[in-house]
Formats: C-alpha cells, structure tokens, sequence
C-alpha cells in the first residue's frame, strides 16, 4: 500500500519558503487582480479550507471519506434557513450554529462509518453522504432539487459597532484568507499534539494503537466529527460568498474533488491540501475556459480533460506536487553524497 | 393493500431486487478477488442501456441488440483491464477511488459526445409487450417478468459457473490466494481479466434489459451506483450469495417503502444499511 507510508509531515524549507511568498502574493492579490480573478481566489481559499477538513481524515488519519461534501453542504444549509427572508443575520452566531450542525451530524453519521475499514468505510460514508444528498434533493420544503437562496450576506455587527462589512468583495477575500489561515494554524497544531500523534498512529497501524490501550473508536470518531465541522466551516463561507446553495454541493462528485485536490497537492501535512485545492480550481477555471476549435467547444467538454488528467496524474504521480518535489529533493540529496 | 395490490409490489420488489444483484454481483465479485474499488461501474450499466438504445435501432430487434452489446461490452471490459486495471490491483484504494472517478468523467463525456444528451425511450420488444390481467383493473406487465427472468437465469449460470466449472474453481483459488493460485500455474492474469470482463458485461446488460422501463438519460449510472454500494455493504464484500439476498432486501425496502412510507422512502435502504452495520460491521455474508 504505496499511500500509507510516513507522508512528509516536516515541510523542507524550500517549500516553507515557496508558501511564506505564496501568502504575500494572497495579501496582495486583491491590490492587483479584478473583482472577478478575487472572487475566484475567494473560492480558492474556501476549497482549501474544505480540502484541510479531508486531509484530517485521509491524510492525517488513513481515512478516504468519500462523502465529506454532505457536512460542507449542510452548513450552508443551515445559513441558508437561518437567514430571514428581509434582514441578514449575525454572522457572530449563526456561523458557530451552522458548523455545529455540520458537526453533529458528522458525529451521527461517524459513529456508523468508523466501525468500517478500508473499502468499506469509503463505500459507506458514500452512502451516507447520498442519504443526505436525497433527503433535501426529494423535500421541497427542504429546497429541493433547486436549492435554497442565500439573500444577504450575514451582518457582523457587534453591539451595534460593525468591525467589517462582508458585503464587500475584499473585505470577504480577507476574511477568508484570515479563516484559512487560521484552520491551517489549528491543524498544524493538532497534527504534532498527542490527538494528532495518535491519529496519524492509527493510519501507520490501528491494531498496534488499541494493542497499546488507545480507543481508537473514540479518536476516528473525534477526528470524523471535528473534519465534518471545518468541512461546515468552508460550507458557511461558501453560502455566503455565492449567495446560493443547492444538494450538488453534498453530492459525490463535490467529494471526489475534495480528494482530488488533498492527492494533488500531496497529503497529511495541510499545506498540500491549501496548494491542491488551488491548483485544482485552476485547472477546472481552465478547462471550462478551454477555448472553440473549429467546430468542437473544448470548453464545453472539460469533463474529458478533468477525468483524462485525473487517470493521469493517478497513474504517473500518485503522490502530487509535494510529493514531486520531495522526490525531486531526494534526487538531488542523492547527488550530493 | 389488496392482495393484487400487494402481489404486483412483491414482483416489483423482486425485479428490482435481481437487477441490483446483476450489478452488484460484478461489483462485489471485482472486489472481492482483485481488490478493486470500481466507482466506474455505474457507467458500464449507462454503456450498456446507450447500446440497447442505439443497437435495437440499428438491428431492429433488442434481443440481438442484447446479445451484440454484451459481446461488446465484454470486449470493452477485458482493454480496459488489460490498459488500466491491471496496474492498480496492487495499489492504494485511495488510487482506484480516484482511477475510477476520473474514468466516470471521461464515460460520461465520450457519451455525450458519441450519444448526444438527450432522454430516449427504447421500445418492449412486440412479443413481451402484452400484460397478465389480476384484477379488473390491475395487470402485470410481462416484460417486468421477462426481466427477472433474464436475472434469475444469470445468477443461476452464475452459481454454477463459479461453484462448478474448472473457470470457476480457478477463480476461487485465486481470490482465496493469489501467490498461491499462481505458483500452482493457475495463469492469474488471464483470471483477472476474465473476472473483470465479466463484471462489465453483467452491469451492461443489467442496463440493456433495464433499458425498456428505464428509459435512457445521462447520469443514470451513478444512483444505481450508490444502490450497489449499499447492496454490497450489507451482503459483505466478496460474497456473491451475499449480494443475491441483499439485493432482494433492498429492492423489498426500497419498494414497499415508496408505498408505505413515501415520506422517508429515500432514506429507509440507508437506514437498513446503518442497521446492518451496527449489527455486522462487515456485512451479513462476510467472506
């Protein structure tokens, strides 16, 4: 099993470098793009936050969840009825409302899920997930297929001062770059405390974890419930970024990609799955934006070059960017000895 | 429900039930002796229902529609083993998930680019388009017959394919040990193939017989995918007679829950799945 090894927990400096300038070129970025190029970077940031949530489980953990779209959607579900039809709500209540929905249910659906191993827990959580997907795509009362609008962005005044105002598209690009970061910082944290030395203990080999005297029922499903929450967090600012929500954001193909991006940029560490998640938008941004040829729309068929680069990238890089540079790294250590 | 009512639910319930199994049989049997997670199975019963669609056209008849396309499918199943799945029996389920997902991506695309988007219908061949009167009013269509007919009569090949036949004593060495099978000079490659071609030409007529009361759409092979899922789940991975009797639950939940309970009818076969695994972590026929 290729994928289970130890994974580059320890970036090398290069790459701490490479993501310190990438952090500057994000502040800076709304000076010098347009509205348009800082929505998309808005998106950007709230896939990687969506992507880190899944690296927990599949990176950190051992734990391919191919249903963790259903706690990104629920959140934005959440803001979406809590949010009355002529006045926007507090964001200072509402976002803690909406991921502990997502959480909670994270929490039910994770007590079934983390008895399973292996194939199974990727097929179950699936299911679970389409549970989920159908019980608002079949009840109109629920939005049905046609999702619900999310008419005003949620107020952050605070006893009647208003620190920012997320109606402004900048304004929101840096409330979200300041939430991603702020999940990185926490992530980062739980991943070297005794939690995420357990966690990344039972990816390595679970028998040995319970034959030490760990629960490791109690600690998949802590780590399920705590991923499904972030995934909510991603899923609050999604709803508030576009306004919108719809039962595809819960489906399966929203999961897959969620994977995709955590492989893409390397897994178990975050800042692959912050550098995944970019790199994947951008080439759906690509794909989509493919340009007319003849008379084939190359645009319109940006499924084949998705699936053919996926079954690619699958085939001849299992391991992502990072996992690129690292071997690149190792070649050129070997060389200098 | 009268009797009638009640009657017609049960053959339904049973129909769908033999047409989850052809699925999940291939699903399940790929699992269980290559180890292989395929999210693309779905897709070969789209491919299947899209080759009923356009072959009866061409042959004017769906029985040799049936037959071609199966033929073709096979053919289909054993490149598509020998160009990708072979690589990734040994690989990460992380690897295959993504593999098959990518596959689905590209099935769906070369679909609409060779098929087109739009819904079509596939006419019931003439002679089984005649209905069984119960009632007055009620009757059974016998294409509905038919169809869990075509299934029982492949579960029952099946059987005897796998507990019988040279092939299938073969199969089960290699799913039991393959080092083992190989050393032996059982050729576990050509197995291999055979298993996956296998598996492909069941989803594909699963969707070609499914075709006449299905209709044809895009899409359509990622709900009954989730079904597979399920069905799987709860007969245990790798077991065929597993599957076969939690097809059949789930297609009786399923249905009569759409008429008793339509208000949670979507989610009563999750919920029988939560049930199962609280009970049986691993599935009711665990191998």
């Amino acid at each position: 099993m290729s994928t289970m090894k130890a994974n580059l927990e320890v970036l090398p400096r290069g790459v701490q470098v490479t993501l310190a300038l990438g952090l500057v070129a994000l502040v800076a970025f709304p000076f010098a793009g347009t509205d348009f190029y800082t929505q998309m970077v808005t998106r950007m940031m709230i896939m990687a936050i969506f992507a880190m949530s899944l690296d927990l489980l599949q990176g950190v953990t051992g734990l391919v969840s191919l249903g963790h779209a259903a706690y990104f959607g629920l959140a934005g579900y959440a803001l979406a009825f809590l949010m009355p039809q002529g006045e926007a709500v507090s964001l200072w209540w509402t976002l803690p409302v909406a991921v502990l929905a997502s959480g909670l249910a994270a929490l039910i659906i994770g007590f079934f899920v983390v008895r399973t191993h292996g194939i199974y827990f990727i097929m179950v959580t699936m299911a679970f997930a389409q549970m989920v997907f159908f019980l608002f795509f079949d009840n109109k009362v629920l939005g049905g297929s046609d999702g619900l609008y999310i008419n005003f962005k949620p107020d952050t005044t605070l006893f009647g001062w208003m620190p920012f105002d997320l109606d402004n598209k900048r304004t929101l690009y840096y409330f979200t770059l300041a939430v991603m970061l702020g999940v990185y910082a926490f992530l980062r944290r739980l991943l070297w405390s005794p939690f995420g030395r357990a966690l990344a203990g039972i990816r390595v080999n679970e028998h040995r974890m319970r034959a030490m005297g760990f629960g490791t029922f109690r600690y998949k499903l802590t780590a399920f419930t705590l991923a499904g929450a972030l995934a909510g967090l991603a899923g609050y600012l999604w709803g508030t970024q576009t306004g919108y929500i719809n039962p595809e954001l819960m489906g399966f193909h929203m999961s897959a990609h969620a994977i995709m991006m955590v492989i893409l940029g390397g897994m178990g560490n975050f800042a692959g799955a912050i550098v995944g998640a970019f790199a994947f938008e951008y080439l759906l941004h690509v794909f989509k934006d493919l340009p007319q040829v003849g008379s084939v729309n190359l645009g319109k068929h940006w499924q084949l070059w998705m699936g053919l680069f996926i079954v690619l990238l699958v085939t001849f890089a299992p391991r992502g960017i990072l996992g690129l540079v690292e071997r690149f790294g190792k070649s050129r250590g070997a060389g200098d000895e | 429900m009268d009797l009638a009512n009640f009657l017609i639910q049960l053959l339904n319930s049973v129909q769908y039930g033999l047409l989850l199994f052809m699925l999940a049989a291939g699903l399940t049997l790929i699992f269980g002796i290559m180890g292989v997670v395929n999210l693309a199975h779905g897709s070969f019963y789209m491919l299947g229902a899209y080759l009923a669609w356009s072959l009866s056209a061409y042959f004017g008849s769906l029985t040799l529609a049936i037959l071609g396309g199966a033929a073709l499918s096979a053919i289909f199943g054993l490149a598509l083993e020998w160009l990708l799945f072979r690589h990734f029996y040994q690989r990460d389920h992380l690897d295959q998930v993504l593999l098959t997902f990518g596959l689905i991506y590209i099935f769906e695309e070369l679909r609409s680019i060779v098929w087109g988007d739009d819904v079509h219908g596939v006419p019931i061949p003439e002679l089984l388009s005649a209905s069984i009167p119960l009632t007055e009013n009620l009757s059974y269509p016998v294409y509905r017959l038919f169809m869990s007919g075509v299934c029982i009569a492949l579960a029952v090949g099946l059987y005897l394919l796998i507990s019988k036949t040279r092939l299938g004593m073969k199969i089960r060495a290699g799913a039991f040990n393959r080092d083992m099978a190989g050393a032996l000079g059982i050729n576990i490659k050509l197995i291999h193939a055979v298993v996956f071609a296998l598996g492909v030409t069941l989803a594909a007529v699963a969707g070609m017989i499914a075709a006449p009361i299905a209709s044809v759409y895009p899409n359509m092979g990622s709900q009954v995918l989730i079904m597979c899922f399920v069905v799987v789940v709860i007969g245990g991975i790798g077991s065929v007679r597993g599957a076969l009797i939690s097809a059949l639950l789930v297609g009786l939940v399923d249905t009569f829950g759409k008429v008793l309970l339509p208000q949670v009818a979507g989610m009563l076969v999750y919920m029988l799945m939560a049930a199962v695994l609280l009970w049986k972590p691993e599935g009711l026929f665990k191998q």
